[in-house]
């Protein structure tokens, strides 16, 4: 595995800021980081980059421990924060140049790959910009291109598209998505879900400082999203159909829309039971002729995560 | 082979110090300073002597008191080229980047310190030619020439320690600066005040007793104080007053040496352990 974090705590004084967290991702996995502000994302992206030292526990990546080979793992990760500052007096190649220096990269090696990145990235016309003159968009990109500078296996990106307009978040997400191709373990965390559920493999909730889901994104939907809300629409005998629906152990909070000739209501139910449900259904000459079920993206199982959170 | 001994944060500050208005600017303010001064002086003493020349003696007055000029611009800009050497990186938002390079921490520090101490040695050596002027008229050895120089470039390779130290370790560009120039104003103004008062007890003591006097707490203030350092070498006549006083006579420039070596490691240590988060080996 090329990520492994066991028992990941992170302390300020009283406050637990990440609580045992524990997680393993494959090589070429791209992982987004769902929480609210300061659910302990950062925290945990922070200690993963080598940057804050956890209370207890450790993480690994690729075998190499963060907490006792710290310069190993900076050999292996490419990290882009949240927030970033550039220095202003330097021009888009010299930015690459300097960190390439820093990674110990030699000058041949930095000239053949400097152009190359900043064809990845689209930024091959503003090679002797001034960064500082750079929109937010390229600035973002660029620092993009400088985390992957000397080849990381692992892409750590804490919100890569905050703040950006939709034509530059469109432009971020493509060229996330080729890093993906390259076969990138990549960990990302962003506010725009639906995106994130578009390009990433697993998907970890993180709150207050506790993943409380991992998985695939349909996987997490349904772990989170608990009963689910089943919309009947039938012909005709509404009532009749509302007294059959109410016998079933596995149905609470019916609702019906009398003009719609709906009803609506939670089931707790499997798969099986619901295939079950219809059957038994349609030989009680229920006239049925749609039944469907309310389908909750990743930005409303993220909505009802946070809600807790944020009235505490 | 080159490649090895470069250092990357060295290079780019070096760079984006030159394309600064700022260093420019520093550099000019400085020498107007100096030029000023020369000018002045030399105005000032043919006009007084009514002969329109210079004597060695004057011109070696001159040097002294260049010298104390030159060294006090270095006490005040240390500081601030080095007080904000990490602090401003951690306020601009681009320490963090920085830290997940492979550079270790003691090259960043280092190339950090390195860069500030080049830019001060270029103020020093384009001062040059106004201090040659000197030469022109005698009264001073190229002994005491150099002797006053490496002076500088120890105290102001120390004072830029305190200073990257106290950037490392305070979040804020502002208090950094504020402690460096505390640590400064001690080391120039404070450890003088406490020589003299131990110059004063010593003498008051001196007065009811006849023993030979020995008064190392004194010996000391005086010699980590870079004003009384610089008297000793301009004035070697001011070392003998200052053995009869303290009955020690051991060259102060020996204890400053090593005192100031010993602060300038102290403060390195101290900024690279702190620069980074406290792994188990992160060095």
């Amino acid at each position: 595995m090329m990520v492994d974090i066991k028992g990941l705590t992170k302390k300020y004084g009283s406050f637990v800021a990440l609580n045992n967290l524990n997680l393993t991702l494959d090589e070429g996995v791209v992982f987004g980081f769902v929480g609210a502000n300061g659910a302990g994302k950062s925290t945990t992206f922070s200690i993963l980059a080598t940057l804050l030292s956890p209370t207890s526990g450790d993480a690994f990546i690729n075998g190499k421990s963060v907490v006792r080979e710290p310069k190993e793992v900076r050999k292996l990760i490419g990290y882009m924060p949240d927030f970033f500052g550039v220095y202003d007096q330097l021009k888009a190649d010299e930015y690459l140049d300097f960190y390439g220096a820093s990674y110990g990269l030699s000058a041949d090696e930095r000239k053949v790959l400097i152009p190359q990145l900043l064809e990845l990235v689209n930024l091959t016309h503003k090679r002797y910009e001034y960064v500082d003159l750079l929109s937010r968009g390229m600035k973002q990109r660029l620092c993009l291109a400088r985390s992957l500078i000397h080849d990381p296996k692992v892409l750590i990106l804490d919100e890569p598209a905050s703040g950006l307009d939709p034509r530059a978040r469109i432009e971020m997400r493509d060229i996330l998505k080729h890093l993906k191709s390259m076969g990138k373990t990549i960990l990302i965390s962003s506010h725009i879900l639906p995106e994130l559920a578009e390009m990433c493999d697993e998907i970890g909730v993180i709150d207050n400082g506790k993943l409380i889901a991992h998985g695939n994104v349909a996987a997490i939907q349904e772990q989170l999203q608990g009963d689910k809300r089943v919309i009947v629409k039938v012909m005709d005998q509404l009532e009749k159909a509302r007294a059959f629906f109410e016998e079933d152990p596995y149905i609470s909070s019916i609702e019906v829309a009398d003009g719609k000739k709906e009803i609506s209501f939670n089931y707790r139910g499997k798969t099986e039971d619901q295939v079950n449900l219809l059957r038994k259904a349609l030989l009680a000459d229920i006239p049925i002729y749609t039944l469907t079920e309310e389908e909750k993206d990743l930005e409303d199982v993220f909505m009802a995560i946070t809600k807790g959170a944020d009235e505490a | 082979m080159m490649e090895r001994f470069s250092n990357p944060v060295l290079l780019k500050e070096l760079k984006l110090r030159f394309r600064a208005f700022k260093s420019f600017s520093g550099l000019m303010f400085y020498l107007a300073v100096l030029c000023i001064f020369v000018a002045g002086f030399l105005l000032i003493y043919t006009q007084f002597s009514g002969t329109s020349f210079f004597r060695p003696n004057d011109s070696f007055t001159m040097f002294a008191v260049l010298s104390v000029l030159q060294m006090g611009l270095v006490m005040f800009m240390t500081p601030g080229l080095t007080a904000g050497a990490i602090s401003t990186e951690r306020e601009k938002q681009t320490l963090n980047i920085l830290l997940t390079t492979t550079q270790s921490s003691t090259q960043i520090i280092i190339g950090k310190l390195l860069s500030s101490v080049a830019f001060l040695i270029l103020m020093l050596v384009a001062g040059l030619p106004l201090y040659s002027l000197v030469f022109l008229f005698g009264g001073v050895s190229p002994s005491q020439f150099i002797t006053i120089f490496l002076l500088y470039l120890v105290t102001l390779v120390a004072i830029g320690s305190i200073g990257i130290m106290f950037s490392t370790i305070t979040k804020k560009t502002i208090v950094s600066m504020i402690a460096t120039y505390g640590a400064m104003i001690f080391l120039g103004g404070i450890t003088a005040f406490f020589f003299f008062i131990g110059v004063s007890m010593e003498q008051m003591s001196m007065g009811m007793s006849t023993a030979t006097p020995f008064s190392p707490i004194t010996y000391f203030w005086a010699s980590i104080n870079p004003g009384a350092l610089m008297v000793t070498i301009l004035y070697p006549e001011m070392a003998n007053s200052l053995e009869s006083v303290v009955g020690i006579s051991l060259p102060i420039w020996v204890v400053y040496l090593i005192f100031y070596i010993l602060l300038t490691a102290f403060c390195l240590f101290v900024a690279i352990r702190k620069l980074r988060a406290n792994m188990k080996t992160n060095r």
